[in-house]
């Protein structure tokens, strides 16, 4: 596996993913049970992926709606990157005024990119209220963001990236930290 | 998020002069960001902060409307600022040469200069001398990329793909920078590219480009998926180069009969504006359901929004330091 890179370790296997996402899907249903209507945006790429299955699974039990978020346009470190990353579509096919909304993503960090998300959203209305879930937090945040929903908390050294892979684009699934 | 190598693709010039000097993935590579930025245009506030800071001067010495109102569009809805220079207004009328004009207001710190002259090869000299990055909005009977790039994004939005089709271009080819770059582009995508018009609007030697040349509109248009209709460019027909108006929308108008007659039932039309309605196009046509036209006008933005994302913008470079949250 991963001959991109070399010294990977995996350090949530596939099974592991599973169990966690389901503990993180039963903890958002259990706070949010009682709202009328929750607007669940996943962050490009794996944010959106992980959004994706949690709709999937409380879509039976609660009213959800699905949409995904791509930040690059909101990116504050764009002019100290040589090579232009690819700008995705952003889907948000409803209105957010006055509604429940609940961002995630695949890794939270430093937070910036939730930073960006949150100035995106603002641009398509004023929710009600932004609750963030995200599957790893990995800690040394730079901007005061602070998750509703963890799926597994770690601390890794600033030196190395935690890298998720998720089957529907990686043809793997499993979360590795990489020296950078 | 987690950006992966992947997706850091760069268009890697800094400037965009003309479609023959691009390939086939970075056109694909354009049109694909044009898709994801045209989503800003539905949005209810119609802005994104990703040019903040930066600043365009746009450089026309020709006449132009649509253009020049596509690229301010475009530049505003991704936080551009910019200053627009015309001709009759700017200090060429004093005698300033267009290399000066153009480092004058790279001067007054610019990232992105778009112009528009006479002279073919303008923007390139241009490019060579200036920080800046240069978009050519048309030169002379040279080149007008942003305009064949809005064409395909609409020929791939309404087909879903470029392999294969069949088009006829008709009209003043000999004058059209519309055709030129229209033509480099659509045969780099694997269309089957035809022209038509009267023998003096066609280039000599123009086969040589990969092209099939019909004088007669009847048989250019019969197996056709697009028909893309020039404008007669009055200000470009001193010479006469052909006997009369009445003539030329007797042999090479696209009507409805016409249409009815010869061409494919499900023939696609388009035009690059402005139309002159009764004379290359028949009004009824211009309006029809298999009209491009308007589409072809909104996507004009989104290519320009996607050039303005993809040149690097005069500061280019930098230090590389990606930061990951």
């Amino acid at each position: 596996m991963n001959k991109l890179y070399k010294n990977a370790r995996v350090i949530i296997d596939k099974d592991d993913i599973k169990k966690i996402l389901d503990k993180l899907t039963d903890e958002i249903y259990n706070r949010n049970k009682n709202v009328e209507k929750l607007l669940i945006i996943g962050i490009k790429r794996r944010g959106e992926l992980f959004a994706r299955r949690i709709v999937e699974s409380l879509s039976a039990k609660l009213n959800v709606l699905f949409g995904s978020l791509d930040i690059t346009l909101y990116r504050d470190d764009l002019t100290s990157i040589d090579k232009k990353p690819i700008v995705r579509k952003t889907e948000i096919p409803f209105n957010i005024d006055d509604q429940n909304l609940l961002l995630i993503d695949d890794v939270l960090f430093t937070g910036r990119t939730v930073r960006a998300a949150l100035t995106e959203l603002v641009d398509f209305g004023r929710p009600k209220r932004v609750q963030l879930a995200v599957f790893i937090d990995r800690g040394e945040r730079e901007l005061p963001i602070c998750p509703d929903f963890i799926g597994k908390s770690m601390k890794v050294d600033k030196s190395e990236m935690v890298e998720v892979k998720l089957q529907e684009i990686d043809e793997e699934e499993c979360v590795l930290i990489v020296p950078k | 998020m987690c950006p992966d190598s992947s997706q850091i693709k760069g268009l890697n010039r800094k400037d965009l002069l003309g479609i023959s000097d691009l390939d086939r993935t970075e056109i694909e590579l354009i049109l694909n960001t044009a898709i994801s930025l045209k989503e800003i245009l539905e949005r209810p506030i119609k802005v994104v902060p990703y040019l903040r800071g930066k600043t365009a001067a746009f450089l026309f010495f020709e006449p132009s409307t649509r253009t020049l109102h596509s690229f301010s569009l475009a530049a505003r809805r991704l936080s551009c600022d910019f200053v627009s220079v015309s001709a009759s207004t700017s200090s060429v009328l004093k005698g300033e040469t267009l290399l000066d004009t153009a480092k004058n207001l790279e001067a007054m710190k610019l990232n992105f200069v778009v112009v528009r002259h006479s002279s073919p090869g303008a923007p390139h000299n241009l490019a060579r001398n200036l920080r800046a990055s240069i978009i050519n909005a048309g030169d002379g009977c040279h080149e007008h990329p942003t305009q064949a790039l809005l064409d395909l994004l609409t020929i791939r939005e309404h087909f879903g793909r470029f392999n294969g089709l069949k088009i006829a271009i008709v009209g003043d080819i000999e004058h059209s920078r519309v055709a030129r770059s229209n033509i480099y582009g659509m045969s780099k995508l694997g269309m089957d590219v035809s022209i038509c018009g009267p023998p003096t609007l066609i280039p000599r030697d123009i086969e040589k480009m990969g092209v099939k040349v019909y004088y007669d509109l009847k048989k250019a248009i019969e197996d056709k998926d697009i028909i893309y209709v020039l404008r007669i460019q009055k200000e470009r027909q001193s010479k006469g180069l052909f006997p009369s108006t009445r003539e030329y929308i007797k042999l090479y108008s696209i009507t409805e009969d016409i249409l009815e007659k010869y061409a494919k039932e499900d023939v696609i039309i388009m035009h690059p504006g402005p139309v002159n309605r009764g004379l290359e196009i028949s009004v009824s046509v211009a309006d029809s359901s298999r009209s491009l036209i308007l589409p072809q006008v909104t996507n004009g933005v989104a290519v320009r929004m996607a050039c303005f994302y993809l040149l690097p913008g005069g500061e280019g470079g930098g230090k590389s330091v990606r930061r990951r949250a």
